[in-house]
This record gives C-alpha cells, structure tokens and sequence, in this order.
C-alpha cells in the first residue's frame, strides 16, 4: 500500500493548518528531508506500514447523516414520555446555560494551573464549592469528581484514612446499587470489607441492623437520601448509630435538586456529603458526563481528594484565585496523595454553578417543592389503581417504588407502546424484587401527563391480568 | 468636573470596578433568574413532615437572567483557550476541539437518552459505543477496549486493576509496581490504590529507560512496569519491545500511559509493541475539549490474556446485528462507576475519528511531530536543551541560560503571558530541573508557531538586558502574581456574606 505524501496538498485536513509549503519550510529549517526522518526513533519493526482500517475521513455533512441516523435508532425522552429516574433526571435546563457553556474561553481551555490567565474558571470554581455548602450544610467542597458513583468511593477511602486502623464500611442497601459495585470494584486491593444493612417496611435503612453491624472495626457508615427506593433516610437515626459507633457520617445525594426543599446532611450532623449534581440541569446523556461533588466538614479539608480552590490577593492585593492545598494531590505527592483524580468534570461542574445562581434560593426551592408536589399528587393517583401497591410507606421526594401482580419488564413494555418510558425494574438490581419498578417525576411533569401514566398504568395492569 | 482617563485606564478601571466581582455579591432582593409553569397539580401541605423540610438557603442569590449571563461572560473574559491561540502546554496536548463534536453530542437522540433503559431502546447509543470500541482496537492495535473509564487517571485505576485480578487468578498479585523517574504523578497514585507499592527507576542520560535497568529490577515480585510512550521528554522508547520479553519472560505485565498517543497515532500500534494494557485520553489525541479541566475519557486497551478481567458491562452485538450490555463476566474486576462512562465525550470522540479518517490520523502525528521539531530548531540557541535525543510531539527546555541573569522558568512562563501565549508546562517532568515542556500539536499553523518562538527569543534577550521586566511578569492580565503562600496558609475555600 502506498501511504500518502504529507507534502502532497490533496491529503490536507481541515483541522490540521500546515500544507505544503509550510512543511517544506520547515524541514528546511529543522534541517532534514522529510517529515519520516522525523521517526526514525521509532523502530521499524514496530512502524505501521499501511494505514489503519478505518472508515473516513467524512465531511460535516457525511457525520451528520451517519450519527444523526445512529442518534433516530434511540427510543428516548425526545420523542418519549420518560419517568426514569434512579440517579438520572430530566430536570429543566435553562437555555442560556448551554449558551455560556460553549463559550470558546471556558470549553477550549485547561486546567488552571496559570492563574493569571485563568481567572474566570478559577472563581467559578471557588463559587461552585461556596454553592456546594450552602446546598448541604458543610463547611469545605472540592472543585469535583467524575460522578456521584466515584464520590462515594473517595468518601470511603478518605473516612479509612481519618479513622486508622479500622477496616470495615457499613453501607445500607439502599444506596444506589451500581455505586455500591463501583466501591467494591475501587477497594477490592486495599483491605476494606463492606457491609450492607437493609431497610425496613417503610423503605428506610434498618438502624437495627445498622446497630448491630457497628464493631469496633467499623470506620464509616453510608446511607443515601432520597435512597434508591425513593424514600428519604431519618437521618438522626442514622448519625445517632454512627456517633455511637466511633464511625464516620457519611450521606450520599443522588437527586441534587432534593437539597433545595430536604433538610440538608451537614444540619443533621454529617460529616462528608457526597453525590451526583445531575440533576442540576445536565442531560442524562447515557450516563455521562456528569459531576461528582464533596463537600466536608473544615477537620478533613486537608485529607479532600481532588483539587481545591481558594481565594487570596496578587502582588497589587487584587482579590483572585489560585488552586490550593496541592501537598494533597498526586502530580506533588504521588504515590501518597489522597486520590489519583486529575482531570474531573470541570465543565460540568460549571454548568452547575450556572445553574444554581440563575434558580437562585427561591428558584431551588420552587423546584425541590414542584417535584415533592408533583410525586405525592401521582402516588395518591397510583395507589387507587386497584392491583397497584406502593410497598414503601416512608416520606419521599420524586421517586417511588410501585408494584403490581405482573412481571415489571411486561407492564413496562405496554407503557413503551403507549410511548411512555414508565420506569427502571428494581430485578435489575435486587433478587425478589420482579413486580416492583421505580418512577421518578420532576417539575417538568404536567398534571395532564401524570394523569395520562395513570392512566396507561391502568390500562397497562388491565392488560395484562387478561 | 469630568476626568478622562486614558485607554489603559480605562481597561483597568473597568476590570477593578464594581462589575467584577462573585455572582454571590450580585445578588440584590426580589430579583429572579428563573421562571416555572405554575404548579398544576393539587398541592398537599402534608407531601413532607416539616421535621424533613429546610428552611430558604440562608444566603443572598436573587439575581436576574441578564445579571447571571453578564456575569458569566465577564469570567469567560479571564481565560485564555486554545480558540484565541497557541496553548502550547506540554504533555495536555491541547488541540483544535472541531464545533461538528458539540453539535452531534447535542442531537436530542443521544442528549435525552438515560442510562438505565432497556438495550432495545438504546440501540443507536450501542453500536456508537461498538463502533468506538472497534476504532479504538484498530488505532491501538489491542484485541479488547473498555469505554468505561472516565479520565486518564481512572484508566490507569482500571488497568492496574486488570493487571492485580489477572496476576491473582494465578494465586500470587505480586508487591510491586516499576514506574520510570519521568513519569506523571497519577501512575504512582493510581498504582498505589490498586493495591501496589512503587519502585521508581532511573532515566539514563537520554532520558530514557535502560534494558538493564529494568532487567535488574524485574523479578517474581514485580506485576508490572508503567511506561510513558514516547515519555515525557518526548523521546520513544526504542527498546520497548525488549522490554516488554523481559517482563513477560517473569509473567509481568507492561502497561502503557497513552498520554502522548497524539505523537504516534496512526505510525505505530501499542499493541505491535509488545505492551499488554493502554489507556488513551480522549481529550488529548481525540480532540474532546479539555473544558477548563474536564470531561475527559480515559478508554483502556488490553491484551487477549487481560480480556476476562475487563470491566463490565461490556457492548456486545448480536448475530443479527443487534447490540446488547453483558453484565455476566465472572472474572471481571467489576464497574468503574455507574452507569456507561462519559458517554457525551465518547460521542464527541468518535466523531472525530471519523472526521479525521486513517489518512487525517496518520497526518495529525506527522505534523504535531513536524511542528513540536519546528521549535525545537528555533528556540535550541536561545534555550538550553538538558536532554539532546531527538523528540517526538514535544520539546523540554529549561532556563539553565536564562538563570545566570536571576531569571527562572517561572518568570519565562508568566512573560510569556504577555506576548499573548499560555506558558508551556513548567517544572515537569521532575527530571529536569526548571522544565519548560512545549507540546504545540498539529493544529498550529507555521505562522502562530513563529510568533510563540520569536516570543521566546525576544524573552531570552529581555532576560539577559531587562531581567527585572521579567521576573515581575506578567504585566496585562487580569490579574498579576498571585500570593500562593497566603492561600495555603489561611485557607478560604468558600465565599461567606460579610453581616
């Protein structure tokens, strides 16, 4: 196979500036032949002698029809009615945020290693963490992680390195289940053994349980509110349990806009505050990406995984802003730091911050207070349907546990054939559990759609008992 | 009486004014950002026990649409980005991020989908996902990817991982991870909560690992070495090969950090090197935008021995050309994190690939390595070169010539500023004191890498006649040096309403 000439200006690219009489010039000056002299470290034997087996390159307008045919294959909440939920939520996105978002000077830059010249994702940085503790009670977050599931792991490895020598987390069942197996994955090498507690009727984690899981060994305790059920923990049970056992607080938040109308953790007396900011106006997008958040109390602020920004003066004793606190990350303290995290979700998380300051305290309350309102209006709908049981009786947000006599993944089916996507099966993540689903609702629900679920729920159940 | 000020003060005053400023201090009472329908459904005063409900956030944060996008404007302000120019920062590879990406991951078919549907829903999502895979095995030349990881750094987790399960499966997960002097802060962190403690070696005079050094520290402890290819001096590795026979030949395993991946994409395979595990950045080489330090995604290539072990679930596609999730692989180390990695920044990623083709690949390593050798041919009389191999994608000086005036790499970078260029990366990689790593990649065009290095010409001679102008750069940003110190020493993480 002939390879192409790079000096050939058929092969130019659209990305890439040079063309030929650039690249003469400067071989010229770098004082060799050709851009090949250029490899010669590599060695031959390891040089690909033919290019790679790939399609391309296409035009704008060859990807567009290609990914956007890909993008038509998807059933989604574009042309479907969604009531999915479980760490996931389609919450409104204001339009100026996407808008600002995409502004050259935020999406094309880097870390701020450079303050200087870095100054606008600097302090929208040091916003978003004073946002962070405002939402949920504690006094120090970090600038982010890489999503709710990842959070809740540093959260663990930095409680085992407060609490030395003990080797035991209790997690309640109740947390989202593929956080849990991330944890597993995360601290299968390091001696940390986890225990789970189960919950109680009301769909509450079993403070018994938990109680009687607490040996000496037991560095933390994780629970999450609203849980994966949809139900929000007591938490002063919990700290109550945990404060008795010498353990880390540790409170997991998956539905972030719960923060604006929910007690938040740090006024029950939590220690760390983990989570997914998903919910704060970022597409769900299959998963990512989205933003981790921690938020501690001031004692572990030097133990935080993850980059920090604070606030000081330059030489004219201008306020600006500066990464800090970096003896704890891994580029100064390598194999020792707190975490390996460099890249984190920056952009998102900036989106975020964009976010809360346009809803601003009334706005998140208003949101917190439109999906609790909205959620209690379609249980009461559901539990009139006969055959339809709510199993949990415990106080919840947006999200609910339902069940009926019938397999979830058939009543499901009957919904997508109403083009409603009813909810996720709880047998995805739970043995016994094969007639139970979960529905989550926002403020973006009408009262006509929740009526219309209702409805087809109805219609759905009928079906299937025929 | 009216003042005029001159232009430069007006700059200034505009930039000290009242209009900058935290978007907390912006707030003022009754103002909205937001509007929502009315709540259309009956409300029930008893939907939360007023024990479970808090009160209003007790800070100020009224603030109106216009006050928030002007806010966010003006920040945007303060930042340089490689759209206004040459980001030359070595080891980042900071290149063009092409608009077509942004657009497709925002086609409502993939923006509105959700994790946890159904696989028949998600069908298109799946065969992206599939195709990335295959595009990803080609350009690396590995027989398996995962998507899952979400950052360089949660790639190396993911392999060292891979390597630990693979090496347990044959009863002994071995003490010792091997990394290079050379090499970035997140191998040894990652290496370490994979359960390993490190041993460093040493770079010879090239900069360079040697045969014999790492054949004297290759023994039944050792699990694996992790390697920077080309490293961070941007020199390949020519014995790599060998020293993937020494490793395998004690049954460890060579894993590589795809961080310079941009330098070789398309001219050479990891996986026709010899090397077991990869990850790639797919906000390096592929062009997902760095977004003022993330997203990224960190995609991690494997060797057929390390396939059981891989992450689930995995993309998999059916007879009948249906693609499917496989959660049901025994031996996997488990999930990364919930849900399917950075799916929006994987979309992003394939598009490029696809834009740029095998022919557009191949030229992105010609010219990045054209470009970085550029100035590396201009700058080598006015820069002292502390490692003389030749280099791939980027180039290290340091200010041993620029020291003999009291002017450190430091005062080059913050000078730099003022030329309108961001600084290169300083002081890294640690073996070379006062480092000055220049990655300029191949969407420079000549012209934008003549004025960074004339530039730095002109900043070599400042040194030597004007030392002072440059030690207290830089001079017309937003802000000027920053008192780190003070940062550290009193932190103040967080904004607090002053009553």
């Amino acid at each position: 196979m002939t390879l192409p000439n790079p000096l050939d200006d058929s092969n130019t690219h659209r990305y890439i500036p040079n063309a030929s009489a650039d690249i003469a010039a400067m071989l010229k000056t770098i004082g060799v032949d050709s851009i090949e002299r250029l490899f010669d470290t590599i060695p031959a034997d390891v040089k690909l002698d033919r290019l790679l087996d790939l399609p391309g390159p296409w035009s704008e307008i060859e990807s567009r029809r290609w990914f956007r045919g890909l993008a038509a294959k998807n059933k989604s909440a574009a042309d479907h009615l969604s009531f999915l939920g479980a760490g996931a939520y389609l919450h409104y996105q204001p339009a100026c945020i996407d808008q600002l978002l995409t502004r050259a000077e935020f999406l094309t830059s880097y870390t701020p290693y450079q303050p200087e010249v870095s100054q606008g994702t600097l302090q929208s940085i040091f916003e978003y963490q004073t946002h962070q503790c405002l939402l949920t009670g504690l006094d120090v977050a970090n600038a982010s992680l890489y999503d709710g599931s990842t959070a809740l792991c540093e959260a663990v490895l930095l409680a085992q390195r407060v609490a030395k020598g003990r080797n035991t987390v209790i997690v309640a069942k109740s947390v989202h289940p593929q956080y849990v197996e991330t944890l597993r994955t995360y601290v299968q090498n390091l001696g940390i053994e986890i225990v789970q507690a189960g919950w109680t009727n009301d769909g509450r984690v079993d403070t018994a349980a938990l109680r009687a899981a607490c040996t000496s060994d037991v560095f933390a305790i994780a629970v999450q509110s609203p849980n994966f059920l949809g139900v929000i923990e007591d938490y002063d049970a919990v700290v109550d349990v945990a404060t008795g056992a010498g353990a880390v607080k540790i409170a997991v938040v998956c539905e972030a806009t719960s923060l604006g109308i929910v007690t938040p953790p740090g006024a029950h007396g939590f220690d760390i505050c983990v989570g997914e900011g998903q919910a704060w106006g970022i597409p769900t997008q299959f998963g990512g990406p989205y933003v981790g958040f921690m938020v501690v109390k001031d004692e572990l602020k030097r133990h935080m995984p993850g980059r920090l920004v604070g606030e000081t003066v330059d030489v004219d004793g201008k306020r600006a802003y500066v990464l800090t606190l970096a003896t704890r990350e891994q580029h100064i303290r390598r194999a020792k730091a707190t975490s390996n995290i460099c890249t984190n979700e920056a952009l998102i998380a900036l989106a975020a911050n964009m976010y809360l300051s346009l809803m601003g305290k009334a706005g998140l309350r208003e949101v917190g207070s439109q999906c609790l309102q909205k959620a209690a209006y379609l249980r009461k709908q559901l539990a009139a349907i006969a055959s339809v049981s709510l199993p949990f009786s415990g106080p919840i947000y947006n999200e609910l546990v339902v069940r009926t006599p019938y397999p979830a993944k058939e009543i499901l089916m009957d919904l997508e054939h109403e083009k409603i996507l009813g909810g996720i099966p709880l047998s995805d993540f739970f043995l016994g559990h094969d007639h139970d689903f979960l529905v989550a609702v926002t403020e973006l629900h009408t009262k006509e759609q929740l009526d219309r679920y209702a409805a087809a729920l109805t219609a759905a159940v009928a079906r299937e008992r025929r | 009486m009216t003042t005029v000020l001159e232009p430069e003060e007006v700059a200034t005053s505009a930039k000290t004014a009242a209009r900058g400023g935290l978007i907390f201090e912006h707030s003022n009472r009754g103002r909205r950002g937001y509007q929502l329908p009315p709540l259309d459904v009956p409300e029930d005063a008893e939907a939360l026990p007023p024990s479970l409900t808090r009160g209003l956030i007790d800070e100020e944060l009224e603030i109106s649409e216009v006050g928030v996008i002007r806010h966010f404007t003006r920040l945007s302000k303060l930042n340089v980005s490689i759209d206004a120019g040459m980001y030359p920062l070595g080891s980042c590879t900071m290149k063009h991020n092409p608009r077509l990406n942004e657009e497709i991951a925002r086609v409502p078919g993939f923006a509105l989908s959700h994790p946890l549907q159904a696989d028949h829903q998600v069908q298109g999502n799946l065969e992206l996902l599939w195709n990335l895979e295959q595009a990803l095995r080609e350009i690396l030349g590995m027989p398996a990817v995962t998507l899952q990881p979400v950052a360089g750094a949660h790639g190396e987790l993911t392999g060292v991982l891979l390597i630990h399960r693979a090496l347990a499966r044959g009863g002994n997960p071995r003490k010792y991870v091997l990394i290079p002097d050379s090499a970035h802060g997140t191998n040894p962190a990652s290496a370490a909560f994979a359960g390993y403690e490190i041993k460093e070696l040493k770079s010879n005079a090239r900069g360079n690992v040697d045969v014999e050094t790492l054949a004297n520290a290759v023994n039944e402890d050792v699990a694996a070495l992790m390697i920077t290819v080309p490293n961070t001096l941007g020199v390949f590795e020519p014995d790599i090969r060998k020293f993937a026979d020494i490793l395998h030949a004690k049954g460890a395993y060579l894993y590589c950090d795809g961080a310079n991946l941009n330098s070789f994409v398309g001219m050479a395979r990891p996986g026709d090197m010899g090397i077991d595990v990869i990850h790639s950045n797919l906000h390096k080489t592929f062009s997902t935008p760095h977004g003022g330090g993330g997203p990224g995604a960190g995609p991690v290539g494997v060797s057929a021995g390390l396939v059981p072990y891989l992450p689930t679930p995995r993309v998999e596609r059916r007879a009948d050309g249906t693609f499917y999730l496989e959660h049901h692989y025994p031996d996997s180390i488990g999930r990364m994190r919930a849900f399917n990695g950075n799916f929006g920044v994987l979309v992003r990623a394939l598009t490029y690939i696809r834009s740029m083709g095998p022919t557009g690949l191949r030229r992105i390593a010609q010219l990045a390595v054209l470009n970085a050798n550029y100035i590396r041919a201009r700058l080598r009389g006015h820069y002292h070169l502390p490692y003389d191999a030749p280099t791939l994608h980027e180039v290290v000086f340091n200010d041993k010539k620029q020291q003999e005036h009291h002017v450190a790499t430091l005062d080059i970078a913050k000078r730099l500023m003022d030329y309108g260029f961001h600084p290169p990366t300083i002081y890294f990689p640690l073996i070379v004191a006062g480092a000055l790593m220049i990655e300029p990649t191949e969407s420079e065009p000549k012209e934008e890498l003549d004025a960074f290095c004339d530039a730095m010409i002109a900043i070599a001679a400042e040194a030597a006649e004007r030392p002072e102008l440059v030690r207290t750069a830089p001079h017309t940003t937003p802000v000027r040096r920053l008192d780190e110190a003070r940062a550290a020493r009193q932190p103040v993480l967080r904004w607090r309403k002053t009553r």
